[in-house]
């Protein structure tokens, strides 16, 4: 059988010939086009928002209002000297900028950006790709993305950087168990993996979308989650100025500090489309009763609603003061993750039955206050030499050896 | 002519996949920084997931990434940052007699199994699975539906024993790390 029949995309239905290869190229290169030219506008937008806040001018020589800082940031970031500290593993060092941005791409490859044209007789979609593990293949590049951020720490060389790669690395490993669990909830209602499919499931109007079809539990964990995972302001303990000087690009300089930050603020836009995908019905929208050019209204609703949420990120930045790293990791395991599990299982049940759902909920309730009691017992738990937990049984090595093999050379 | 592109395409697949794998094994043995081998073992794991989707199978690819790739080695490499063990370690001894023989009588049952395998079975020649007599399983959306089958059903008592194991490694690696306290630290901490 012909495997590309199998990726649910109509471009592929009649075999690949020229045509279809020219589309294709096409679709990559303007949604390459779209997501640089959104990055240029969402810096600047996020310059000129975060100083009205703060009762800033902002930006304001480069073209109108400012539009062109962004170019002439570029343009300066290029011109500069490219360094390479002395301690840092120079391969990896070049190396990781890159698996920053290919995630960050890839990632919005995915989203649909509107419904579905016409084109020499052969169906588009309007989004770049379609595969058939579409929404898990977001979940990887958002665990690859972690590598950019803790090998950039590491392979500078340096301590500042490689303090915020550990707590890169243990901040998004936890937030994304709670990004996996609403994702699950999501594909439970939608029986698919694929983002077309999850946002024509969501199609026939605002009660069908999954912020309110879901519960609006998920939509909230998955927001709070994502944004600890793009750590972005309020969970940005990674670049913590204060504490950790830059964060992981401290030592970075010129064009591959570029790269973070483009990648930065495109992972910004492109979470922001994934939210409207996954809760928002993606491009569903009123359409107006017009004869030609009606394939241009999902895109518009598209564009609002991301606007929406990239605006939103903009707010937390200016109005929400950044978790402790404690406050950060207490959030993650113990809050978030505990209620994506049970109100995945909720779902579930009520998928089944509503008998089911009923049973899950007050099983749920029941798990959540032994959680909270054990959460309220370890927390009043004296700390100090005393206050030490008796021995339970043998132990396989003594305590002698252990302490030998842990100590090293001590 | 479509069917030869198809078939010249998955030899090249297959070939990417391969070089990927070997590369990256080869590497993880081979290097000396710690951090580097990690790296080839992502690029290992990044092999196996091409070789998944030539075979069809996009969910196992699409978790062996998010998986492994995605959590697995970044813990590899939070524990190697974490206790800064990327310095060169000096192993002028041995820590186990005899180990040299025992992983070449380990190679030579792992070789020759593969290789018996090989010779007996038919799996190399392109059948899909050996569960199925080589009819191959379904792709794209249907493949999740029948693994899930599969597991929550022939395989329930293997899947849970699994969870079990998980468990209770876990559980023995918190034993294990505890320490036990006892007056003679007591003692080190008051010096300190």
């Amino acid at each position: 059988m012909n495997p590309l029949l199998a990726s649910g995309d109509p471009l592929f239905a009649h075999g690949v010939t020229g045509v279809v290869l020219l589309i294709v190229l096409i679709k990559v290169l303007v949604g390459f086009g779209a997501i640089m030219g959104a990055v240029t506008i969402m810096i600047w937008f996020e310059r000129k928002a975060i100083s009205d806040m703060q009762s800033r001018i902002g930006p304001q020589r480069w073209g109108p209002f400012g539009l062109f800082q962004t170019l002439a940031d570029g343009l300066k970031l290029i011109g500069k000297e490219d360094l390479v500290p002395s301690e840092a593993d120079r391969f990896v060092f070049k190396l990781a900028p890159y698996l920053v941005v290919v995630p960050a791409l890839i990632t919005f490859a995915l989203v649909p950006l509107g419904g579905t044209i016409h084109v020499a007789g052969h169906a588009v979609m309007l989004q770049v790709a379609n595969p058939p593990m579409g929404i898990l293949l977001m979940l990887a590049m958002s665990g690859i993305s972690v590598y950019g951020v803790m090998l950039a720490g590491w392979s500078s060389g340096s301590k500042y950087p490689l303090l915020s790669s550990v707590r890169a690395s243990a901040q998004m490993i936890s937030y994304e168990a709670a990004l996996g669990m609403t994702i699950v909830t999501i594909i439970l209602a939608t029986g698919s993996l694929s983002t077309h499919n999850i946002v024509t499931s969501q199609g026939g109007g605002v009660w069908h979308w999954n912020l309110i079809r879901l519960g609006v539990v998920p939509f909230v964990v998955f927001l709070i989650s994502i944004t600890a995972e793009l750590n972005r302001p309020p969970f940005d303990v990674v670049e913590a100025e204060s504490e950790l000087v830059g964060g992981f690009h401290t030592e970075y300089s010129s064009i591959r500090f570029g790269l973070f930050y483009l990648a930065e603020f495109m992972n910004t836009i492109t979470m922001s489309a994934i939210i409207v995908t996954l809760f928002l019905g993606g491009p569903a929208g009123w359409i107006p009763p017009v004869a030609h050019f009606k394939w241009i209204f999902p895109i518009i609703w598209f564009v609002l609603k991301t606007s929406g949420f990239a605006f939103a990120y903009v707010w937390f930045r200016g109005a929400l003061p950044r978790f402790r790293y404690d406050q950060l990791m207490d959030l993650g395991w113990k809050r978030l993750i505990p209620l994506s599990l049970g109100w995945m299982l909720i779902v579930a049940g009520f998928l089944i039955a509503p008998g089911w759902g009923f049973l899950m909920a007050a099983a749920v309730f029941l798990s959540w206050t032994l959680l909270t009691r054990a959460f309220t017992l370890g927390q009043s738990r004296e700390v100090g030499s005393e206050a030490v937990l008796p021995v339970v049984g043998e132990r396989p090595i003594p305590g002698r050896i252990i302490r030998k093999l842990t100590d090293g050379e001590s | 002519m479509i069917a030869g592109a198809y078939a010249l395409a998955s030899v090249l697949v297959f070939a990417t996949a391969a070089l990927l794998i070997l590369v990256g094994a080869i590497g993880v043995i081979a290097l000396k920084n710690p951090v580097h081998s990690a790296l080839s073992l992502i690029m290992t794991l990044f092999g196996v997931a091409i070789a998944f989707v030539a075979q069809s199978a996009d969910f196992l690819a699409a978790v062996q990434i998010i998986v492994y790739a995605g959590a697995i080695v970044v813990l590899f490499l939070f524990v190697i940052m974490f206790l800064g063990v990327d310095r060169r370690e000096h192993v002028h001894v041995e820590p186990l007699v005899g180990q040299r023989a025992f992983a070449a009588v380990g190679a030579a049952i792992t070789v020759g199994g593969l290789v018996v395998l090989m010779a007996r079975s038919h799996w190399v020649t392109g059948a899909m699975s050996v569960s199925t007599k080589g009819v191959a399983l379904a792709t794209g959306q249907a493949n999740v539906k029948q693994l899930g089958t599969a597991i929550f059903t022939t395989y329930l008592f293997a899947f849970e024993a699994t969870a079990a194991l998980l468990v209770i490694a876990v559980v023995g690696a918190v034993l294990l790390a505890r320490r036990e306290r006892s007056v003679h630290d007591e003692e080190v901490e008051v010096d300190a």
